[in-house]
């Protein structure tokens, strides 16, 4: 029998979306106009930007890091909370939702330190319509100087405290949405979690410096000739992001249903995210980039891979990758793979083979037309028989040799040999090598059992020095 | 010595002819050159350095443009290539180190390393920076370089920084050669090829111009300097040596070079005949386009297959409106006081496989310019034979033999380098050249006198 089409519809900690694709707490969930028209444009749901006692922003606010050429690899701000009124945040909260009552909309909310100021503004947000609280203990600037934000997030205490208060009144699923400027995302997570938390969302941004001007000697972003730490995000923090996902879902003292954030900018992100346990993504960064329409294609790409791996819901993938995250000492240590260069598609950049020698183990040479293999051939000695090359301009009528070797095909002395005897497979050859599947690690252990360092150790073949720790992960 | 008016204050093309030959690659700007050094893979051994006559250490310099490290980055193109401005306008890099590009591999376009490395150099003549190189510690020798075109300027550049005095003789009024007066200025405007050497003789050159050099006064220079270097490139455009050749309205291609570069010609009348196939004659066509031309032939005794332009050049001609005509020959340009046409006759091949001409075959194509582009001779006659008949340096069919590693001629006082050695070639191999003599003559130098 087929299977059904695949559909994007889910559910998180009890809240119906029509997609798993919501519009985090920050500049593009500022109002109601911008989150209807996030709606149009096929987001599932919105976290409105954070609502609380309005603040006074600074100007400039954002910064960013571009990666040879490209803009905004990762992106920093040091924007606070919403500067708008609580009454004209939570009257437009009851719009949208009377106008979108399929969609979601989340109040982030974030108060003084008060049991009395928490109760109020649930209240007044779950009276507005919202279909469910985010908590933020995470923002990293400004507002944790006033002990809000990070500040919270930071002390298990005051996080499950503040926790307790909210779900004193609240009649809405709760989500605690975390700081990752922690040491152990584990100890914040736990401790929502204790304070009766319905759901997790991580992370929020990471402390950051962007960049100084090396005319000015000011970091950016500059306010008057000074700046201050921002808050990191963006594609560069993904897998951070991820590794605190995982983090959380691998605790069973910490999982709870989780929204991922951390530089997810496509399908293949949420995928990946949705892989180690979240239930659903919130974007930011990119939606700032390129605007709302982004999530067309998230949609449509998600859904694809859904339909080519069989998978009819969100449900049916959720959290798969979660039992191939292992500790260290639990890996195979008999599993052996090699570094093979499949000639047809090399094109002799040789970035293998200089990387090999400068970044790894040395195993790879360009000895390809010696009569034999020549281990001892260095780098700097073929850069030195190259410079002493007389080259000319080849002239049509009188080079016909020199041009006759077409720049199509690589010459077999620019293909490198991968010593598989040394070789350690450690990937960095295939990780370089700028042509899709040219450089492939292949398995070459021949039968030998799984054994892992927690094994050995077991059975006493490692000697005591070598295998005694400070427990950390207790 | 007296204060010299810098070179390219010297002379200037017409304002009508800069206008009409605009740059034929654009210069990038930043925003654009950065992505693009970006894309350059920075491979080992890369094998656009190894195709470069002069080894620039092309992911070197383009990685110092992705940096943002412009000064490194026209260091590194000068420290290989001192005229690397010139080059990376005027090369075919077609056929060097963009051809050589390894993404030709992968279908992706090469980098674009001309554009970037004449990005690099801009950026260093806007600074208004010095030549990043000091001469080195006088040694109190000195050479004498016949001839001021870039396989001289190479070899003294290399000479200076070795601490070696260097005169530069030339017959033209300001150096470079053909560097100055013959690369087509579309692609090395006159004014970037003085501006260029400029900066070179920053190093402390002696130039002596308009000063030419018979067997006499060579024997002095012999007697006055440690070694000589001949850059003395090529002669005369060969004659065809038919009826109504001295015609008014017969000249060459180099002739039409320079004389549009340096002002003393504007414009060409309606049609023009260009005679030969090689890149010389593909830059005077066009030449003769640009320069107000209706109708302009290429004429040329052999086929597409045989002619010794790159096959870009006879696209670019192609796309300009240049005709070719194929396998035919002149016979006699016609004519009452100034050019009317030339006489040209079919050739064929014959039973043998030599061409021949097609009898009664013979054609008027009407033409108000003729400009013969068939080959330089060689002129190295002034070159002496010695009292017992043997030649002062070994030639073969003209050329000046070297040994290719020094630039040494058979004999050990002589270098030379550039067209006079190769028979023809680009500005880089004449650069490369020199530099690789420079170096040469520095070591025979210190080994000849090293102990004295």
């Amino acid at each position: 029998m087929a299977k059904p089409k695949p559909t994007l519809e889910s559910t998180f900690c009890g809240i119906e979306c029509l997609n798993p694709f919501w519009l985090a707490s920050a500049p593009p969930t500022n109002c109601g106009e911008q989150i209807m028209r996030a709606f149009d444009a096929g987001w599932g749901g919105a976290v409105w930007k954070t609502i609380g006692e309005p603040i006074t922003n600074v100007s400039s606010r954002y910064s960013s890091i571009d990666w040879e050429g490209r803009r905004m690899m990762g992106f920093n701000n040091i924007e606070l909370i919403s500067d708008r009124p609580i009454e004209v945040n939570l009257r437009e909260i009851a719009e949208v939702k009377r106008r979108y009552p399929k969609h979601v909309v989340i109040a982030s909310l974030m108060v003084e330190s008060k049991r009395e100021t928490w109760h109020d503004i649930v209240q007044r947000a779950e009276d507005a319509g919202a279909d469910g609280l985010e908590l933020n203990f995470g923002c990293p600037h400004g507002m944790s100087e006033r002990g809000m934000g990070s500040a919270v997030g930071q002390v298990p205490e005051y996080c499950e405290q503040i926790t307790g208060w909210v779900k004193e009144k609240a009649r809405t699923p709760v989500i605690v949405k975390l700081t990752p400027n922690i040491s152990d995302i584990r100890i914040p997570a736990r401790a929502a979690k204790r304070g009766g938390a319905d759901a997790l969302s991580a992370i929020n941004t990471i402390n950051s410096i962007t960049g100084i001007d090396l005319d000015t000697f000011q970091p950016n972003p500059n306010v008057d000739g000074k700046s201050s730490h921002g808050g990191y995000c963006g594609p560069a923090v993904k897998p951070i992001a991820l590794n605190m996902v995982q983090q959380i879902q691998a605790d069973a003292a910490s999982a709870l249903p989780l929204s991922g954030i951390g530089g997810i900018g496509g399908w293949r992100d949420a995928a990946e995210f949705i892989l180690l346990g979240c239930s659903n993504v919130q974007v930011c960064t990119a939606a700032m980039h390129y605007g709302y329409r982004i999530v067309e294609d998230m949609q449509a790409g998600l859904l694809n891979w859904m339909a080519e791996k069989g998978f009819s819901t969100i449900e049916e993938f959720r959290g798969l990758s979660l039992p191939n995250v292992r500790e260290w000492k639990q890996l195979n240590l008999n599993y052996q793979i090699v570094a093979r260069i499949h000639e047809d598609l090399c094109i002799g950049c040789q970035l293998c083979y200089t990387a090999c020698w400068d970044g790894a183990h040395q195993c790879i040479h360009l000895d390809r037309t010696s009569v034999t293999p020549d281990t001892t051939r260095t780098p700097a000695m073929v850069e030195a028989e190259s410079s002493r090359q007389i080259s000319t301009t080849p002239i049509p009528k009188l080079d016909a040799g020199s041009l006759g070797r077409s720049s199509a095909v690589t010459p077999l002395e620019r293909i490198p040999r991968v010593d598989e005897g040394h070789c350690v497979g450690c990937n960095l050859c295939s990780l370089v090598c700028p042509v899709e599947n040219c450089i492939t690690m292949e398995r070459i252990d021949k039968d030998l059992p799984f054994e892992s360092w927690e094994e050995r150790v077991a059975k006493g073949l490692v000697p005591p020095g070598a295998s005694e720790v400070m427990s950390t992960n207790s | 010595m007296a204060e010299r008016i810098p070179f390219p204050q010297q002379v200037s093309t017409a304002p009508e002819v800069v206008e009409r030959f605009g740059d034929l690659h654009p210069p990038f700007d930043r925003q654009a050159a950065v992505p693009e050094a970006n894309r350059c893979l920075y491979c080992f051994d890369a094998p656009c350095t190894i195709a470069c006559p002069t080894h620039i250490d092309v992911p070197r310099f383009i990685k110092k443009i992705a940096s943002g490290n412009l000064a490194g980055s026209a260091r590194t193109i000068l420290d290989a290539n001192i005229l690397g401005a010139s080059c990376s306008r005027a090369c075919p890099v077609e056929v060097l180190c963009e051809g050589a590009c390894v993404m030709h591999r992968y279908n992706k376009q090469p980098i674009q390393i001309a554009r970037l490395q004449r990005f690099a150099m801009d950026a260093l003549h806007a600074s208004g920076a010095p030549l990043p190189f000091e001469p080195g510690v006088e040694t109190g020798r000195s050479v004498a370089l016949i001839g001021a075109g870039p396989a001289s300027l190479a070899c003294a550049a290399e000479l200076r920084r070795r601490g070696v005095r260097a005169y530069l003789y030339d017959a033209r009024p300001l150096p470079g050669g053909l560097n100055t007066y013959g690369i087509a200025e579309y692609k090395l405007p006159l004014v970037e090829s003085l501006r260029e050497i400029e900066m070179l003789s920053q190093l402390g050159v002696d130039f002596h111009f308009e000063e030419t050099i018979d067997a006499s006064r060579l024997a002095e220079l012999e007697r006055e300097h440690d070694a000589i270097f001949l850059g003395i490139g090529l002669g005369a455009i060969h004659q065809l040596g038919i009826a109504g050749e001295h015609l008014v309205g017969v000249t060459n291609a180099l002739e039409l070079i320079a004389g549009y570069k340096s002002s003393s010609m504007t414009k060409v009348p309606e049609r023009v005949v260009v005679v030969g196939a090689g890149n010389t004659a593909i830059d005077a066509a066009i030449a003769a386009v640009r320069l107000g031309a209706a109708e302009v032939s290429i004429v040329y005794r052999r086929g597409l297959e045989q002619m010794s332009a790159f096959g870009f050049e006879y696209e670019h001609a192609k796309s300009e409106g240049v005709k070719f005509l194929w396998h035919v020959q002149p016979v006699g340009v016609r004519g009452s006081g100034a050019v009317e046409g030339l006489t040209l006759t079919k050739l064929v091949a014959s039973e043998d496989g030599s061409i021949v001409p097609l009898d009664g075959s013979e054609f008027l194509l009407e033409a108000d310019l003729v400009v013969l582009s068939i080959g330089q001779a060689t002129h190295t006659e002034f070159l002496a034979k010695y009292a017992d008949g043997t030649a002062k340096v070994q030639l073969e069919r003209g050329r000046i033999l070297i040994d290719r590693a020094t630039g040494q001629t058979s004999h050990p006082k002589f270098f030379a380098g550039g067209d006079c050695t190769n028979g023809g070639r680009e500005v880089v191999d004449a650069v490369a050249d020199g530099k690789r003599a420079g170096i040469g003559i520095a070591a025979w130098l210190e080994g000849h006198h090293g102990q004295a």
